[in-house]
């Protein structure tokens, strides 16, 4: 057991604890304040606020959705539902930088849709909406899929009962069932997050990287790198870590909370 | 409220719940469905309540028809066998659910919801969540939060299915006092044949998606219209081609016409009951139930030769 246990701590440090830990000392190395400096410049500043910005569009969208597919998938009967079940989890098995040439496929100048877009005067490709489009694809499951096995275990008599009483279908969803499933619901909001925190590949592909405008904390971080700022690379990988870590915390009081309540 | 469900029919898929089901349900009485597992019981109970819609087929409420009147707006208090709690909210706002639905003044909901703690003994309860209570009070909760809004129906799905046996006798009390004090017209399913007999008024037997019979608990038993019936209300034995219950028996020491001759295998003393298990010249073993004093009179004993017929009551063939 101890063999074990030693073997198990020794992987997660060498893999996990230890290259963190280098990005933590390599971006003090030089002292705080050249970190400090380094982000809090209007580029670094913006790169961070539109990655907030990805969060706060994207999470609330496939919550919505997640809730609602979880609600159909589990609760309904109609055509199409097990294609509709399977295309969930198509996200994670498309890798991120496919999903951002389908986007440019489609919104892209020469694309599907590019010209109507074009005409109206919205710039989709090389922009903000295809980044948050982006960032939408890779987060889309996890919602869904969080939710999914709670509304199966909790059943469908509280649901019923709460019928029988004279509830409507919305008095019923808001007050039986959405705080039957709000951990899940929990849950499923903080893996999206950190998932659209920390997403590279689809955004790289449709934003045009355009420092100041579509560059996110995670685009900054490899321009920083590729411009010999190490430091710039550093220090944004640190917020970057820290946001990502407060998100795990929140993680860690859900489940703890799931855990006193089941 | 009387209750009459007409002709219905109910399928999933492939697979035929009910088969053109009629019950009548008198205003104010205690009804069982009786049925084994699978026979299309709780359906039926379910589109009573409009849990269920069914294919074909009308349901209604004191002649008014409720067919295609949704569970929310059909009035009616059920009670599932899992006892669906609201496990998020406390015992008083469980039973206060269906009063804060309709809006009611706090301080009225307040006054019923007391009331009902008392009712089912939950006074010191009532700030506790369902996870902290046993079954038998999870159910009497949830019965307090059906009746919570005066229906004029209750409907109990397996209610006492879950529970162990003494809880299970307890509420059945229980349940049959509730009824004589609140006349609410009560329908309960079970598979439980005993329970039916116990608690109901009358009983209707349910098998393979249909009624098989309808009436009082002793004319059930003692005149059962189908085989299915027989063999489902009550313990029974063969004698020739006939099936018969155990204690409408008569074991005699002197042959008789019509009598089938026998010899006594087995006496097993049961406290009061007495059973002999005994071998028919031809045919297959049959057992008769005797009482103590019979018995006794008798003097069986293993190795005897007896003649038996059936007694009292016909049996169906």
């Amino acid at each position: 057991m101890k063999a074990l246990r030693f073997t198990a701590l020794g992987y997660l440090a060498a893999l996990i604890l230890v290259p963190v830990g280098v990005i933590f000392y390599r971006t003090f190395e030089r002292g705080v304040d050249a970190a400090w400096h380094s982000v809090t410049t209007p580029e670094a500043q913006h790169a961070f606020w539109l990655t907030l910005l990805m969060v706060v569009i994207a999470v609330p969208l496939n919550t919505l959705f997640g809730v609602t597919t979880a609600l159909l998938l589990e609760r309904r009967r109609f055509r199409g539902k097990s294609v509709l079940n399977s295309l969930i989890d198509l996200p994670f098995a498309v890798s991120p930088v496919v999903v951002g040439l389908a986007l440019i496929l489609l919104y892209g100048r020469t694309g599907w849709f590019g010209d109507w877009f074009a005409d109206h005067g919205i710039r989709i490709i090389f922009s903000v909406p295809g980044m948050v489009l982006a960032t939408i694809f890779v987060c889309l499951p996890f919602v869904v899929r969080e939710v999914q096995p709670v509304l199966r275990e909790i059943g469908t008599e509280q649901e019923e009962a709460a019928r029988t009483l004279g509830a409507s279908p919305a008095q019923t969803f808001w007050r039986i069932t959405l705080p039957a499933i709000r951990l899940g619901v929990g849950y499923g909001v903080v893996l999206s997050t950190a998932r659209a925190l920390g997403e590279f590949g689809a955004v790289a592909v449709v934003s045009g990287h355009i420092s100041g405008v579509t560059e996110t904390a995670t685009l900054r971080v490899q321009d920083r790198f590729e411009s010999f700022d190490p430091v710039g690379a550093y220090s944004a990988s640190v917020v970057l870590a820290l946001m990502g870590a407060a998100v795990l915390l929140t993680m860690n009081i859900l489940e703890r909370r799931r855990r006193k309540v089941a | 409220m009387a209750i009459e469900a007409t002709g219905i029919t109910k399928h999933f898929g492939d697979f035929r719940a009910l088969d053109d089901v009629s019950v009548n349900v008198p205003d104010g009485s205690l009804t069982a469905l009786l049925g084994p597992s699978g026979s299309g019981k709780s359906t039926l109970l379910r589109v009573i309540a409009g849990l269920e819609e069914p294919d074909s087929g009308v349901v209604r409420f004191g002649g008014r028809e409720v067919t295609h009147v949704s569970a929310q707006d059909r009035g009616v208090g059920f009670v599932f066998q899992h006892y669906a709690a609201f496990k998020h909210m406390t015992v008083r706002d469980n039973i206060a659910f269906g009063l804060k639905i309709r809006k009611q003044a706090k301080d009225k909901v307040k006054a019923r919801v007391d009331e009902l703690l008392d009712l089912v003994h939950l006074t010191g309860w009532a700030d506790r969540y369902p996870a902290q209570l046993s079954g038998g009070q999870r159910q009497r909760m949830a019965l307090a939060r059906a009746l919570a809004v005066e229906p004029e129906v209750l409907l109990l799905d397996e209610p006492f299915g879950a529970l162990d046996t003494r809880v299970r006798e307890e509420l059945r009390d229980w349940l049959r006092r509730l009824h004589d004090e609140m006349h609410v017209t009560t329908i309960f399913v079970t598979h439980d044949q005993q329970e039916a007999m116990e608690v109901a008024e009358q009983i209707v037997v349910v098998n393979d998606g249909r009624v098989e019979q309808a009436g009082p608990p002793a004319e059930v038993y003692e005149r059962p219209a189908t085989r299915f019936v027989m063999e489902f209300v009550g313990p029974v034995t063969r004698v020739g081609d006939r099936v018969v219950r155990p204690h409408d028996l008569d074991i005699r020491h002197e042959a008789e016409p019509g009598a089938l001759q026998a010899m006594v295998q087995r006496v097993v003393y049961l406290g009061f009951e007495v059973r002999a298990e005994l071998l028919p010249s031809d045919g297959p073993a049959l057992s008769v139930q005797l009482t103590r004093a019979e018995a006794d009179e008798l003097e069986l004993a293993e190795g005897d030769i007896v003649w038996v017929r059936a007694g009292r009551a016909p049996a169906s063939a």
